[in-house]
């Protein structure tokens, strides 16, 4: 694996380890956007050009967006005087490094990898959208659902609630 | 260390901070996060068993990896919805302090 290949590895991680320990909630988005961005370097250099540009318009681009957005609609942007963590959070830290653990030994001792790097499949994006529009196109349409579903239920939730019923001035 | 090795390693330690994240951290929006780079974690963990597996010309592994990201795309609309919902239900997006279910 070419070294870059592991520099782009590190910079995610570091990236990833920002976004959940820093105290500022933006901080935190801009440093969770450097994680995205690194993922997608990751895609790219392993030859899935479209999921890495996918990635980039996806994560970044909206995402991102939408949890900036929520930061401010919340009224989170300032850093907290209390602190961040929750109560019990050495049981989580605990049980995080034994996932952690648990997973490691399952790749490092596993048998089941190949040892020889084989040649680089095409992925071309004519390839993709044949795949996508004969194979997998019940599927396509499926998630086509579930997007319009989760917008339509996303902006009925987030709407204001009627204010018919509630005489204590909430908004 | 053979590359599938060194990608699922990455993808491991990923998925190890976003989930220490999601579990200690108190703020709603900071568990999604951790939540997004767990999902991060396995379409990475898909890309590099398409790309060193067998068989990738048949693009099993992108193809999951494309609807994985369609999904993790409307669950964050979805949850993002909830926190803005409960904090305007609530005045509050500290984890713990929303206990009830009731409204």
């Amino acid at each position: 694996m070419s070294p870059f290949f592991i520099i782009t590895g590190i910079v995610t991680l570091l990236g990833a380890v920002f976004a959940m320990s820093l105290r500022n909630l933006v901080h935190c988005a801009l440093a969770m956007a450097i994680a995205f961005a690194g993922v997608a370097a990751l895609f790219l250099q392993l030859g899935a050009e479209f999921v890495g540009f996918a990635q980039i318009l996806i994560y970044i681009g909206a995402i991102a967006i939408l949890i900036v957005f929520a930061i401010l609609l919340t009224r989170s942007g300032e850093s907290p005087d209390k602190s961040v963590l929750t109560s019990g959070w050495w049981a989580g830290i605990a049980v995080t490094a034994m996932v952690f653990t648990i997973l490691g030994w399952a790749v490092l001792s596993s048998s089941a990898v190949p040892k020889e790097l084989p040649a680089a499949p095409a992925a071309s994006v004519k390839n993709v959208g044949d795949l996508l529009m004969t194979k997998y196109v019940l599927p396509l349409e499926i998630v086509a659902l579930v997007l319009t579903a989760a917008m339509i239920g996303a902006v009925l939730i987030a709407l204001k609630e009627d204010n018919k019923d509630n005489a204590g001035g909430q908004p | 260390m053979t590359p599938l090795q060194t990608c699922l390693l990455i993808s491991a330690l990923l998925f190890s901070v976003g989930f220490a994240g999601a579990v200690t951290r108190r703020h709603a929006i900071l568990v999604l996060i951790g939540i997004e780079l767990m999902l991060n974690a396995a379409n990475l963990n898909l890309i590099a068993f398409w790309r060193f597996g067998a068989h990738p010309e048949a693009l099993n592994g992108f193809i999951f990896a494309l609807f994985s990201m369609a999904l993790a795309a409307a669950e964050a609309a979805v949850g993002l919805a909830l926190v803005i919902a409960i904090y305007r239900h609530k005045k509050t997006s500290n984890l713990d302090e929303v206990k009830e279910l009731k409204g």
